[in-house]
């Protein structure tokens, strides 16, 4: 495997320093470095080293909906956007809810090579909501799943909620809620308020969400289990985890970057690429997510990549699919939201973005130390840059970006996973020379 | 106008620019040969998703009296009818030379989707799409209002002053809708009177008064115009009222309510009517009501709509 000198990076905390990559670690770490012979030396002056970004919250599509995305082209979207590791979401077809597909959608990402790919199991057979799936067999399994979720449909049904989170604690799993009461949001198309009211679009209404979590954060108490909340979008439900953390309730919450950063007004223009669930809020909103990822009450950013094939967003508002891409524009997006308006550092982006996520996924392997001897998982990114974001940026198979000719800052230039490069120069590299790599790098097990 | 898709975005002057339009073809309609050959040689496509008789048959009236080939596109009911046909049903019409599509859809904002996509050149004319507008029959209700209002002096002039109480279901009414943006334009006032399960979120930061009690509404507010909704049938089933009769009691306008109005109050309703639900059958029939006005004005103002938006060199205006 080919050593990496890498000269003049600068660390989360500020530091700068120059980094050797050999055999999958970092070998050496310190100031005028000499190239070992061979080396690919990077001149990162002016780059911010990051630990390999982790999102707990990805589809990836496969098997199933192939035509939107596979486990070798969203990771390869995850490598571009300076992803090392991704979570896999569980609403394929057939459904991520037995070790068979788990494994599967494990090996797909072993044979990829782009990124470290962590399936997730579904909390009930089919997503369906009535009985829990074979969360142990999928736990034991090669895929070893920690993270349970039914994400795209809430599991509403509060008896088998508190089963739920009671049989994952078994594992030291963690269940991550879509928390969506389906009876208030029935056809719901976009945040209700004046806006859908004028709009004539059917309103998704914040109680929805903050109802769901209020409750479930009540069972995570009651019975002592872990709890993630996924996507959080209002106010109204920072609040309500602010007040489950101070009460000491075991619970985690996300955010994905589009709530950081994009609003309901976007939906003026009817255009279905700014169509997602939970939906686009108010501004206050916005603020008040920023404001909940500052002081902690929000522990992570999450993308819920959701790629859709092109004529799933070419149509009427009612009929287009709900999801947009967000693995290549994540890191750019929550420079723009967190970073360039001054309220996270580099090390804050560096907690919300991989070491956090990769605790509660209780992903192994991938260090945030920088140490010598840790792997190899980093990401440099120069946030000087700035351009308008374009197809060019996007390396998974579909467009559904809402960010298409916004001005966004910040581009990765590298990403490695395991010592091997995925992305040099803002190129992802080619798809058999990173499977290659990562044979040579051998079988891990995250 | 390169389209029309909403009367929020109207201007005042092209508003009122519409309604006196309106007033001549009003006057067409009153000769022996009532067709203009203005739009001869235009094709004007009515591009129906959802059942509507009256509103395309209207506009069916409007374009052939201004010499249009119309062509009736009914899309309910086909396998037409999810978006990816939108676009391919677009690009059909546009390939067979279509300068205008009245479009009416299930789905709020298709008609404006239809405008942006680049699928068709044509110009395009919401006749009502979801619960979002219904730009036409707001045209026509302030064209109605104006003619009762200024008589043979309405030409140029606005409704400033004017008292409009719409009653009934303001949720799921792009009717509802269209009238407040365009009132609110011309200078008018409106109220809105409905249960409050009926009233869409968010209305309050809207230029309206809201009212729950319409014996108390008509008492004080004493309007110049009574404009009835209509109750779908489908929402008596949905929870948003117990049973229609306590509906047409609390709600619609039954004969006593009639004659509680001001003598000189007129009475509309944009039709079909549940006669005996939102409003009565006297109500309907009075000397007071605006009915069958209503249809009649609908024809000029769809002339004047087309008329505005094909007539001459499109290409040269876009």
């Amino acid at each position: 495997m080919t050593t990496t000198l890498i000269s003049g990076a600068t660390l989360p905390d500020g530091t700068t320093t120059d980094l050797v990559i050999a055999d999958g670690v970092i070998a050496e770490r310190g100031v005028g470095l000499s190239a070992p012979a061979g080396a690919r030396v990077l001149d990162a002056t002016g780059l911010v080293a990051l630990p390999g970004l982790v999102d707990l919250h990805t589809h990836l599509r496969e098997p199933g909906f192939e035509q939107s995305e596979t486990v070798l082209s969203g990771t390869r979207a995850a490598a571009a956007g300076g992803f090392t590791a991704v979570f896999a979401m569980a609403n394929t077809m057939p459904v991520s809810d037995t070790a068979g597909v788990v494994e599967q959608v494990q090996t797909l990402g072993d044979a990829a090579g782009y990124a470290t790919v962590r399936p997730i199991g579904a909390v009930t057979v089919g997503l369906a909501g009535e009985r829990l799936s074979e969360i142990g067999a999928m736990a034991k399994s090669r895929a070893a799943v920690r993270v349970f979720s039914d994400d795209g449909k809430c599991v509403h049904d509060s008896l088998l909620m508190r089963r739920a989170l009671e049989y994952v604690k078994t594992f030291d799993g963690v269940v991550a809620q879509h928390a969506q009461d389906p009876r208030l949001t029935e056809n719901a198309q976009m945040n209700e308020g004046a806006l859908s009211s004028e709009l004539g679009l059917k309103g998704w209404p914040a109680v929805a969400e903050e109802s769901i979590i209020a409750r479930d954060v009540l069972l995570a108490e009651h019975v002592g289990a872990r709890l993630h909340i996924c996507h959080l979008s209002t106010a109204g439900s920072v609040d309500v985890v602010r007040w489950a953390k101070a009460r000491g309730i075991e619970v985690t919450a996300e955010v994905t970057p589009h709530h950081l950063l994009l609003t309901e007004e976007l939906i003026r223009s009817y255009d279905a690429r700014y169509k997602v669930n939970p939906p686009l809020r108010r501004d206050e909103d916005v603020r008040a997510l920023r404001e909940g990822l500052v002081d902690g009450t929000i522990d992570i950013v999450a993308t819920d990549h959701a790629p859709h094939p092109e004529e799933s967003k070419d149509c009427e508002w009612d009929h287009a699919s709900f999801g947009m891409v967000g693995l290549e524009s994540a890191l750019s997006v929550v420079q723009a939201a967190m970073v360039d308006t001054g309220l996270f550092g580099w090390a804050d982006v560096a907690r919300v973005l991989s070491q956090t996520p990769a605790a509660i996924g209780r992903l192994n392997g991938h260090s945030h130390s920088f140490g010598v001897g840790s792997n190899a998982n980093l990401a440099f990114v120069d946030p000087a840059s700035s351009s308008t974001f374009s197809t060019d940026r996007l390396a998974g198979k579909s467009h559904n970006s809402p960010y298409l000719g916004m001005t966004l800052p910040g581009s990765v230039r590298h990403t490695f996973h395991r010592g091997y490069p995925t992305v040099l120069d803002g190129v992802v590299l080619d798809a058999s020379e990173v499977a290659a790599a990562h044979v040579k790098a051998g079988v891990f097990r995250g | 106008m390169r389209h029309l898709l909403s009367t929020r975005d109207l201007l005042r002057e092209d508003a009122i620019g519409l309604l006196d339009i309106a007033e001549d073809m009003s006057e067409v309609q009153n000769r022996e040969v009532k067709k203009l050959p203005t739009l001869r040689g235009k094709t004007v496509v009515n591009l129906f998703f959802e059942d509507s008789t009256r509103t395309r048959t209207s506009f069916e009236v409007a374009a052939k009296r201004l010499s249009a080939d119309v062509i009736n596109f009914s899309a309910k009911g086909s396998s037409v009818s999810k978006g990816e046909s939108l676009k391919d049903t677009a690009q059909t019409l546009a390939a067979m030379g279509a300068d205008g599509v009245v479009i009416r859809h299930s789905a709020s904002g298709a008609p404006q989707v239809l405008a942006q996509s680049g699928w068709i050149d044509a110009g395009v004319v919401n006749a009502g799409d979801g619960t979002h507008e219904h730009p036409t029959q707001a045209l026509l209700d302030a064209f109605t209002m104006r003619r009762r209002i200024h008589g043979d002096a309405a030409r140029g002039r606005d409704l400033d002053g004017v008292s409009v109480m719409i009653v009934g279901d303001v949720l799921h009414s792009r009717v509802a809708r269209s009238n407040l943006w365009l009132l609110e334009t011309l200078g008018a006032h409106v109220t809105f009177v409905a249960p409050a399960t009926l009233v869409p979120v968010g209305a309050s930061t809207w230029p309206v008064d809201i009212r729950y009690d319409l014996d108390v509404a008509l008492a004080e507010v004493r309007p110049d115009v009574v404009m009835m909704l209509r109750i779908q049938q489908e929402r008596m089933n949905a929870a948003f009222f117990p049973t229609t009769r306590e509906y047409a009691r609390q709600w619609g306008l039954d004969d006593e309510r009639l004659l509680a109005l001001r003598p000189d109050s007129i009475v509309m309703h944009p039709g079909p009517m549940n006669r005996g639900l939102e409003i009565s059958s006297r109500a309907a029939d009075s000397a007071q009501s605006t009915v069958i006005e209503q249809v009649a004005n609908g024809v000029s103002i769809r002339m004047a709509v087309l008329y505005s938006l094909l007539s001459g060199d499109r290409e040269a205006r876009s």
